[in-house]
């Protein structure tokens, strides 16, 4: 065991450091919510990728650097600490990249990557359905392959598809054997978003603002060479992208020790009133220590992986406890900040405190995504502690 | 950076795991509570044996010559199996204590009897107020009015006391200075205290981990195997969310212990709120542990017979040993409330 970095890593982040200082907007872009803002974090995406920053892990014929997994920490380490903008990008770049380069043909890796990789194409999600939520595999929409074979025909709806309004792609999972039930016959396809047949309804969030969709496909024509993996494999081509290594792309701990730092920061600052509630430190106390506890355990993980070492039940431990704590730190920001924490962050009198409560809607969706928090505790019981399952 | 365990440290857990599950059992634990002093001389002899009493002795004196970064994972077994043996506090409190305290005679006379497990060395600080397993102890390195003092065993007077726990031995400790060796006083004391206090507080800290690992264990095993509307009571939502509950907040308290091992072993400026963020999370890990393996054992969890009260009582009583939450949560406090407190993103190391 050696907590120190070594004198690359911090030449490493040095550089980091610079570059953004350069480079990241004096002015914070618009929430790519917005039809602006999307057109801005699409620009800011294509000026990280000339600078060779947009995907640091990815090979250099790639557009990457073949950065490890530290690099990678302390790159996010950096670009938190700036203020840098949140990825417009992030499902393509950190999900569905990584899953390209292990299922895809060459052919797709060239077609696609790159577009990724500069910001060209924004990707999508398409897993859940009305009906097929927490449990993903009661999928129903229809990918029926053309009787020449050159083609699948696609019928369905797919909901809570972040990014989708806006976005160039979608990925996701099809049902292409009819006969078929749960995880079997499911196949993973990409669908250009401008194809005929589509249809895009934005779903306002709880901001207001239309972060998801719902996109529904009346006979869309998508080409055979749009299918990731085999025909009725797409269950384990989602398994991957659902991995580890990616979850801890999406959610890697810088993000939560910059929130906790603002947090200490804002009850330093107001500290006579936030003692008339003693839960309030104690609070701040805890946030500190678990995003500490976060990125000491992702550290962990990162140095076994880079070692060889396989993953275990990481990804559900993580999922609920980066959640919770970011639902805890903003909850007690909110706190302090009394009367003013209910203000939208454009009002008058708001400050710079709206920044919480925008967090605060936000943290509301970190239990309920990618898996809701009950899924990832039944995980964690029936795979991790081997808890009978019936 | 590596923030992994080396091949050697991982192999001593293992074999130190296997000794000890083999040979500190329950009922081999339920018999040790029936004797007088609840201690086995043949169990300590073996645990020098495998050189783990002599751990952080010096080589020149008959040791190892480890550092508690070496013994974390070892303690953490030693919590498994609710090891009563002074074992923790002697490698990783008393041992260190006596080779850095100064007085090389002292250290000379005891550390080698340490190592071969001819002596008990234990210490007692006013945080804690009694002093465990003093009844079997040698030496006694006792706190007293800011000095500490070498005590020889004769020269003790001790009030037994029965701990929830029926495993833990604690004394009140009397003794006359002028029948003791003065190690150190002032500031000098109060530096020698606090590291001991540190090294006691990761001990402790360590031992939870283990223990809510047990109580997890005993608790999938149960509810595996008892049934109750025709099935196995483990496959309801609720009881799996309980245990699930225990084990994701244990891999957040796994590390910061690790962390804290690390920063006591090379003495970083952050050793302080290392251990005492350390203590914290593990404490409270075993403690919820407990409150959920009671709930999921349903009445037999409140009974004697069952084996989860050897694990639940011990975790209830480390959540005020070597420093109450309160302390520890000062002490954090005064850490991130400091001006040039170091926090954020890349602050960590």
């Amino acid at each position: 065991m050696k907590l120190e970095y070594t004198a690359e890593h911090q030449a490493f982040r040095e550089e980091v450091r610079s570059w953004l200082k350069a480079n990241v907007p004096a002015e914070p872009l618009k929430s790519f919510d917005t039809e602006e803002g999307f057109q801005q974090h699409r620009e800011w995406e294509a000026k990280l990728y000339e600078g060779r920053w947009g995907m640091i892990t990815w090979p250099e014929e790639m557009g990457g650097r073949g950065a490890d997994l530290l690099q990678w920490l302390i790159f996010e380490e950096e670009y938190y600490a700036a203020s840098a903008p949140l990825r417009v990008n992030q499902n393509g770049i950190f999900l569905l990249g990584p899953t390209l380069m292990e299922y895809g043909t060459e052919e797709q890796k060239k077609r696609f990557l790159n577009g990724m990789a500069t910001g060209k194409d924004i990707w999508c999600q398409g897993w859940s359905e009305p009906n097929a939520g927490s449990d993903m595999a009661a999928i129903r929409s229809r990918a029926d392959l053309s009787e020449d074979g050159s083609h699948y025909i696609i019928n369905g709806q797919k909901t809570w598809s972040t990014r989708a309004v806006w976005a160039d792609w979608c990925f996701g999972m099809f049902r292409t054997d009819p006969e078929s039930e749960r995880h079997r016959g499911l196949t993973f396809i990409l669908v250009p978003l401008d194809s005929e047949g589509i249809t895009v309804r934005p779903i306002p969030q709880l901001d207001g603002l239309p972060g998801f969709a719902e996109i529904f496909f009346d006979n869309v024509k998508v080409p055979v060479d749009c299918r990731l993996g085999g025909e009725g494999e797409g269950w384990s081509v989602a398994m991957a992208t659902a991995g580890f290594e990616r979850g801890l792309m999406l959610r890697s701990p810088a993000r939560f020790q910059e929130t906790a730092k603002r947090l200490v920061e804002l009850y330093k600052a107001n500290q006579e009133t936030a003692d008339e509630d003693p839960s309030i430190r104690e609070a701040v106390l805890r946030a500190y220590m678990d995003a500490e506890a976060y990125c000491l355990t992702t550290y962990q993980t990162a140095c076994r992986l880079m070692q060889g070492g396989k993953i275990g039940a990481e990804a559900s431990t993580n999922k609920i406890f980066w959640s919770e704590l970011d639902q805890q730190m903003h909850a007690t920001a909110l706190k302090i900040l009394e009367t003013r924490g209910e203000l939208l962050p454009e009002s008058p009198d708001a400050g710079d405190v709206g920044r919480w409560l925008d967090g605060w809607l936000f943290a509301q969706s970190g239990p309920i995504y990618a898996g809701t928090n009950e899924i990832q505790r039944n995980i964690i019981a029936e795979r991790m502690l081997g808890m009978p399952r019936k | 950076m590596d923030f992994t365990f080396s091949e050697d440290q991982l192999l001593f857990q293992e074999s130190v795991r296997d000794f000890l599950v083999n040979e500190i059992t329950p009922d081999k634990i339920r018999q040790l509570w029936e004797t007088d002093s609840g201690r086995s001389d043949e169990l300590w002899q073996q645990l020098a044996e495998l050189g783990l009493t002599g751990l952080t002795v010096p080589e020149d004196f008959g040791g190892l010559g480890m550092n508690e970064l070496d013994f974390v994972l070892l303690a953490q077994e030693a919590g498994y199996v609710a090891l009563s043996e002074p074992l923790v506090n002697s490698v990783l409190v008393a041992t260190p204590l006596l080779s850095e305290c100064g007085n090389s005679a002292i250290a000379e006379q005891w550390l080698p009897k340490i190592a071969s497990g001819e002596a008990r060395a234990v210490v007692g600080l006013a945080v804690n107020k009694l002093v465990e397993d003093a009844h079997c102890a040698d030496l006694l390195l006792l706190e007293k009015d800011g000095a500490i003092y070498a005590v020889e065993a004769a020269n003790a007077s001790l009030r037994a006391n029965e701990s929830v726990d029926p495993g833990r031995k604690l004394f009140a400790v009397d003794f006359d200075p002028a029948t003791a060796v003065c190690l150190a006083d002032g500031d000098i004391a109060q530096a020698l205290i606090n590291k001991a206090l540190n090294r006691g507080a990761l001990g402790v800290a360590a031992q939870s981990l283990g223990l809510a690992q047990r109580m997890i264990d005993l608790s999938v095993q149960y509810t595996s195997e008892r049934k109750q509307f025709g099935v196995a009571i483990g496959s309801f939502q609720a009881v799996k969310h309980h245990m699930a509950n225990i084990a994701y907040k244990l891999e957040y308290a796994k590390t910061p212990v690790y962390r804290a091992a690390y920063d006591i072993a090379n003495d970083t400026p952050r050793a302080e709120l290392s251990v005492s963020h350390a203590k914290l999370a593990a404490c409270e890990v075993a403690d919820l542990a407990a409150k959920n393996s009671i709930q999921v054992h349903g009445a037999m969890g409140y009974t004697w017979e069952v084996d989860l009260h050897i694990f639940m009582k011990r975790a209830w009583a480390f959540n005020s040993s070597y420093g109450t939450a309160g302390f520890h949560k000062n002490r954090v406090a005064a850490a991130l409330l400091a001006d040039n407190a170091a926090l954020g993103a890349g602050a960590t190391f």
